[in-house]
C-alpha cells in the first residue's frame, strides 16, 4: 500500500459542508394576540406564537419534547368566534384567529384551575405550579380543609363509578402514602396533578416502555402500572425519565426524598454542573446536582439534540461509585 | 472508514431514515438514548431489521428479525450483496462514479446463493432477499452495528462486509445513509482520534508518514518513532515472550476484560513491572508493582470526549476526588517532570488548544465554541465550519472529490472454535441494560434489574440438560470452567447460551472465551466459544 492511500492519508475536505435536506418552508400565517399582530409558521400553535412575542402563559402538562395532551387546561386562552376556551398547548393557529390571553375570562378559568389542584393536590414540591397560583390569585382554602388521606392503596382499588358525591364541607383530595417499592426513585401521588407527562415521557415521545398508564375515571383516575403492580415486578427500566418531566415532585430520587426526610436537602448549597456520561459511547449530558461533594440527582438538559433530556439507568443512577458505593449496601 | 474512523452519520439521521439495518447490536439495551432516535424512526415509518443469534429486547422492535448462526456474518452480507446484483438493485451510477474493485467483488459473493446462505446462516432465504431488497431500494438507509460485528477473530472483515453493501447501494455520505459503529464505551472515539492508537497521531495522522510526524516533531520538540507500535493483543503476545517488560495500564481492567483469563493472568504475571493509574483497586491493580490513585475523569476533571457521533462534548468538574486521588492529567504531568520534562501546570484548555493545532479536523473547536453548542462534530477544519453532520459527501461531489473507495471483497471464515460432542454448545456474550463491562463502575448502585450472572439457555437445552432455573451448573470451555446459576430465556434458540462479563469477581466468564483475536484489529472472538454445560454432582 502507498503512503498516498486512504489508509495513511485523510479524504480531502468536501466542497461544500454536508447539511441536511432544508424541509420546505411553511406558509406564514397572520394573527393577533392581544391585539398585537403576529406572523408565524401555520404549523405553530398559539402557545409558540405566544412565547414568540414574549407573552409568558402558563403551562403544567406542555412540554417541548413531548406530544401535547392538554390537559392541565392551565394554558387556556380565548379565541374570538370560539364558544370555549381553548388550550394554547395543542391549538394551530389558523389565518386571523383573534386571541385574548388574559381577558377577565381567561384569568378566571385559570384562577379555578389552580385552585382545584390546589385544593386536592400536594403543590409543596411544585415551585411553578405555586407561581402561578399567586399569580393569578388562587385561593385554594376556599374549597374547605382537606378531607382526611386515603389509606395505602385505597385510591389504586377504586372502581370507576363507584366514587361518592363530595361533601361541602371538606376539601376531595389525592392524598395518600408514599409509594416506595425500590431504591432509585419514589411515587408520591398525593403530589400528582395528572398531567400524563410521565406517560409520554414511558411511551412514544421517548422511551417506549410503556410501563405506566391512567388507570380509573373522573377524579379516582392515577398513574398506575398494570394492575398497580409494584415498580420491580413492572415493565419499568428504571430509565428515569419520568422522573425527569415530572413538575410537581409526585416522581422523586429516592436521593433527593431521603435528604428531604432527613430535613437536610437544602438547593442554596447545590451546584448543577453539566458533563458527559461515563458509561457507553452515545455520550449523553449529565447535569449532575452536587451538594457537600454528593451527587444527589442527576437530570439533563432538554435542549441538547442527543438526550433531549433522556437518560438510561446507567446515566440517570449509576453514579455511586465516585462516591464511596452505594449508602444503602454499606 | 474511507481514511477516518468514525460513524459516519449524526443519530438525528436515524429519526428520517427509511430503512436501517441493526447488525450485532443490542442497542435497546447497550446504547439506550440511540435507540431513543431509532425508535422515533420507526415511528416515522423506517423499517428495521435485526441481525443477531439472539431475540434481544431491540431484535422485538423489528420488522424482520434475522436469526443468523453466530459467526456467519459475511456469509449473510455477501449473500445480501449477491442478490442485491442478481436482483440489478446496485446503484451502477454510484458504484462507476466513486469505487472501484466492483468486477472483484462481483466474482467474490458469485458463489453465496440464497440458498448456501439460508443452510449456512440458518436465516430463512426469504429474510435475506428481503433485506437485501429492502436495503437497496430504500431512498434512505443506514447499517448501525456493534461488537456483535467487531468482537471475532475476523471483526475486520465482518466490518468490510458490511462496508461493501453501502458502497453497492450507495447508501454512504447522503443524509440519513451511512455506516455507523456505535460505541461501546464513553470516549473509546474519542481515545482513538486522539492517537490513542499504534499506528496513529492525534487527528487520524499515519505515524509513518514523514510529513504528519514531522508537525509533532516540531511542537513537542522530540522524534516522534517513526514505526507503528503494538495492539493491545500484540503487546500481550510479546509479555508472553519476554519482549515487552513493562506496562503502564490507565483506567483499563485487563485482567478481567481480556478474552481467556488464566492466560492474561500469566502474561501480566511475566511483566517486570507493572504501573496501574485507576480510580479503583481492580484486579489487574492488585497485581501491580505501584497504583497510582486517580479521580473520575467524567466529574472530577475538565476535558472533553467524543461520542458516537463524532461530537466532541465538554467534560466538567463537579465533586473534589476523594483525598490521595488526582486527575490523570496532574499525575501525567508530574511523570513527565520527574523524567526531565517539565509541561508547567496542567490546563485542559491549554492542552486542547494543543491538539487543535496539530490536528486538522480539530482546528476549529475552540472551547468557547464547544461551551456555546454542545457540542461539535469532526472534522470542523476553522472557526467558521459548523464541522460534519455525516462524512464522505465528497463521494457524490461531480467531479468527484479525491480518491475512489475500493471494495474489499472478503471471505466467510466461521468461529475458530468448532462445536463438538464434547463442547457441543455455541456460547455468546453481550452487555445487559443496567450493568457494564467489568462491573466496576456499576456495582457502586443498587439496580432493581440486576439478577447476577447466570448461563441463560433455551429452554430445550435446559430440558435436554435436566436442569431448571437457579440451579447452579458447571460451565466448561477448553480453557477452563465457572459454576453459575442457570436462566432459561424462551427466547434464545436451542444451542446457544448467553453470559455477560459484568460479575467478574462472583463469575469470570471470561476464563470460558477464547483469545483468537483478529489479525488486523486484535480483538478478541468474545461473541463465540463452545462450552459445555454439566449438572453440579452428575460427574
Amino acid at each position: 500500500m502507498s503512503d498516498d492511500s486512504l489508509w495513511f492519508r485523510p479524504p480531502p475536505r468536501p466542497s461544500h459542508p454536508p447539511i441536511a435536506p432544508t424541509p420546505v418552508e411553511t406558509p406564514r400565517v397572520e394573527i393577533s394576540i392581544d391585539g398585537q399582530a403576529v406572523a408565524v409558521p401555520d404549523t405553530a400553535t398559539i402557545l409558540d406564537a405566544c412565547r414568540s412575542i414574549g407573552i409568558d402563559t402558563p403551562t403544567l402538562c406542555y412540554l417541548e419534547t413531548l406530544t401535547p395532551v392538554n390537559v392541565c387546561r392551565v394554558c387556556v386562552v380565548e379565541v374570538k368566534g370560539s364558544r370555549t376556551l381553548v388550550p394554547a398547548c395543542s391549538r394551530r393557529v389558523e389565518p386571523g384567529m383573534e386571541i385574548q390571553t388574559n381577558s377577565p375570562r381567561v384569568q378566571l378559568s385559570r384562577k379555578m384551575v389552580l385552585e382545584f389542584l390546589g385544593s386536592s393536590v400536594d403543590l409543596s414540591t411544585a415551585p411553578t405550579a405555586l407561581e402561578y397560583s399567586s399569580r393569578y390569585g388562587a385561593n385554594a382554602g376556599r374549597y374547605g380543609p382537606a378531607k382526611e388521606a386515603a389509606l395505602a392503596g385505597e385510591r389504586d382499588a377504586r372502581e370507576p363509578g363507584h366514587h361518592h358525591p363530595p361533601g361541602s364541607l371538606h376539601a376531595e383530595t389525592v392524598a395518600q402514602p408514599v409509594k416506595i417499592d425500590n431504591n432509585l426513585y419514589v411515587r408520591d401521588y398525593s403530589k400528582c396533578i395528572l398531567c400524563y407527562k410521565c406517560v409520554e415521557a414511558c411511551g412514544t415521545d421517548a422511551q417506549n416502555t410503556f410501563a405506566i398508564a391512567v388507570a380509573g375515571r373522573g377524579f379516582d383516575a392515577r398513574i398506575s402500572t398494570e394492575d398497580n403492580i409494584p415498580l420491580p415486578d413492572s415493565a419499568c427500566v428504571y430509565c428515569g425519565n419520568c422522573i425527569g418531566v415530572c413538575p410537581t415532585g409526585a416522581l422523586m430520587f429516592k436521593s433527593e426524598y431521603d435528604l428531604r426526610q432527613r430535613g437536610e436537602w437544602d438547593e442554596a448549597r447545590q451546584t448543577k454542573t453539566d458533563t458527559i456520561c461515563p458509561y457507553c459511547g452515545v455520550g449523553c449530558t449529565l447535569s449532575l446536582h452536587v451538594q457537600d461533594n454528593q451527587i444527589v440527582k442527576v437530570t439533563s438538559p432538554l435542549d441538547v439534540e442527543v438526550t433531549h433530556g433522556n437518560l438510561c439507568i446507567k446515566g440517570r443512577f449509576g453514579y455511586g461509585f465516585v462516591q464511596g458505593g452505594d449508602p444503602d449496601k454499606e | 472508514m474511507f481514511g477516518a474512523g468514525g460513524g459516519t452519520n449524526s443519530y438525528r439521521e436515524v429519526e428520517e431514515t427509511n430503512v436501517i439495518l441493526l447488525w450485532g447490536s443490542n442497542a435497546r439495551e447497550t446504547h439506550p438514548i440511540f435507540f431513543h432516535h431509532l425508535l422515533r424512526g420507526i415511528n416515522h415509518g423506517a423499517r428495521l431489521f435485526t441481525v443477531d443469534p439472539r431475540q434481544t429486547s431491540s431484535a422485538r422492535w423489528a420488522d424482520v428479525w434475522l436469526s443468523l448462526d453466530v459467526g456467519t456474518d459475511i456469509m449473510l452480507a455477501n449473500a445480501v450483496g449477491r442478490e442485491i446484483l442478481a436482483a440489478g438493485l446496485e446503484n451502477r451510477e454510484f458504484i462507476g462514479h466513486a469505487t472501484t474493485g466492483i468486477e472483484a467483488y462481483k466474482a467474490a459473493v458469485e458463489p453465496y446463493t440464497l440458498e448456501r446462505a439460508e443452510q449456512v446462516t440458518g436465516v430463512p432465504r426469504q429474510a435475506i432477499r428481503e433485506m437485501a431488497h429492502a436495503y437497496a431500494q430504500a431512498e434512505r438507509a443506514m447499517i448501525c452495528w456493534t461488537l456483535g460485528i467487531t468482537e471475532h477473530h475476523n471483526g475486520v472483515d465482518n466490518v468490510l462486509a458490511l462496508i461493501n453493501l453501502a458502497l453497492l447501494t450507495g447508501h454512504v455520505g447522503r443524509y440519513g445513509s451511512g455506516l455507523n459503529p456505535l460505541r461501546g464505551q464513553n470516549n473509546v472515539q474519542g481515545g482513538g482520534d486522539m492517537g490513542a492508537l499504534p499506528d496513529r497521531l492525534p487527528g487520524f495522522q499515519h505515524v509513518e508518514v514523514e510529513e504528519f510526524r514531522a508537525k509533532f516533531d516540531q511542537r513537542w520538540g522530540v522524534k516522534v518513532p517513526p514505526k507503528r507500535g503494538w495492539n493491545l493483543t500484540q503487546m500481550f503476545e510479546a509479555m508472553e515472550h519476554g519482549e515487552l517488560k513493562a506496562l503502564y495500564v490507565l483506567g483499563e481492567n485487563p485482567l478481567q476484560s481480556e478474552a481467556d483469563q488464566a492466560l492474561a493472568r500469566r502474561r501480566l504475571e511475566n511483566l517486570d513491572f507493572m504501573i496501574v493509574q485507576d480510580m479503583f483497586l481492580t484486579a489487574t491493580g492488585q497485581m501491580a508493582n505501584v497504583v497510582l490513585p486517580a479521580g473520575a475523569g467524567w466529574c472530577e476533571s475538565d476535558g472533553t470526549v467524543t461520542n458516537s457521533e463524532r461530537r466532541v462534548q465538554r467534560v466538567r468538574k463537579a465533586v473534589n476526588p476523594p483525598p490521595g486521588a488526582r486527575d490523570d492529567v496532574a499525575i501525567l504531568f508530574d511523570l513527565a517532570k520527574r523524567l526531565g520534562h517539565d509541561w508547567g501546570q496542567p490546563n485542559s484548555e491549554q492542552i486542547w488548544d494543543e491538539l487543535r493545532a496539530l490536528s486538522p479536523p480539530h482546528t476549529g473547536m475552540s472551547y468557547a465554541r464547544l461551551e456555546a453548542s454542545h457540542g461539535l462534530q469532526w472534522p470542523c477544519y476553522d472557526e467558521n465550519d459548523p464541522g460534519e453532520l455525516f462524512l464522505h459527501s465528497r463521494l457524490w461531489e461531480q467531479p468527484l472529490n479525491g480518491p475512489q473507495v475500493a471494495f474489499q471483497p472478503v471471505q466467510d471464515d466461521p468461529p475458530v472454535e468448532r462445536l463438538t460432542p464434547e463442547f457441543p454448545l455455541r456460547l455468546t456474550t453481550g452487555r445487559r441494560l443496567d450493568d457494564y463491562n467489568t462491573g466496576v463502575q456499576t456495582s457502586g448502585f443498587s439496580s432493581p434489574l440486576r439478577r447476577g450472572e447466570t448461563i441463560d439457555i433455551s429452554p430445550d437445552d435446559a430440558t435436554r440438560l435436566g436442569v431448571c432455573s437457579g440451579e447452579m451448573v458447571r460451565v466448561s470451555s477448553r480453557r477452563g470452567h465457572v459454576e453459575v446459576p442457570v436462566w432459561i430465556d424462551e427466547r434464545l434458540r436451542p444451542g446457544l447460551a448467553f453470559m455477560t462479563p459484568h460479575f467478574q469477581d462472583e463469575v469470570a466468564t471470561n476464563i470460558l472465551t477464547i483469545d483468537a483475536t483478529d489479525p488486523k484489529a486484535g480483538t478478541a472472538e468474545f461473541k463465540a466459544a463452545a462450552i459445555r454445560v454439566d449438572r453440579i454432582g452428575a460427574n
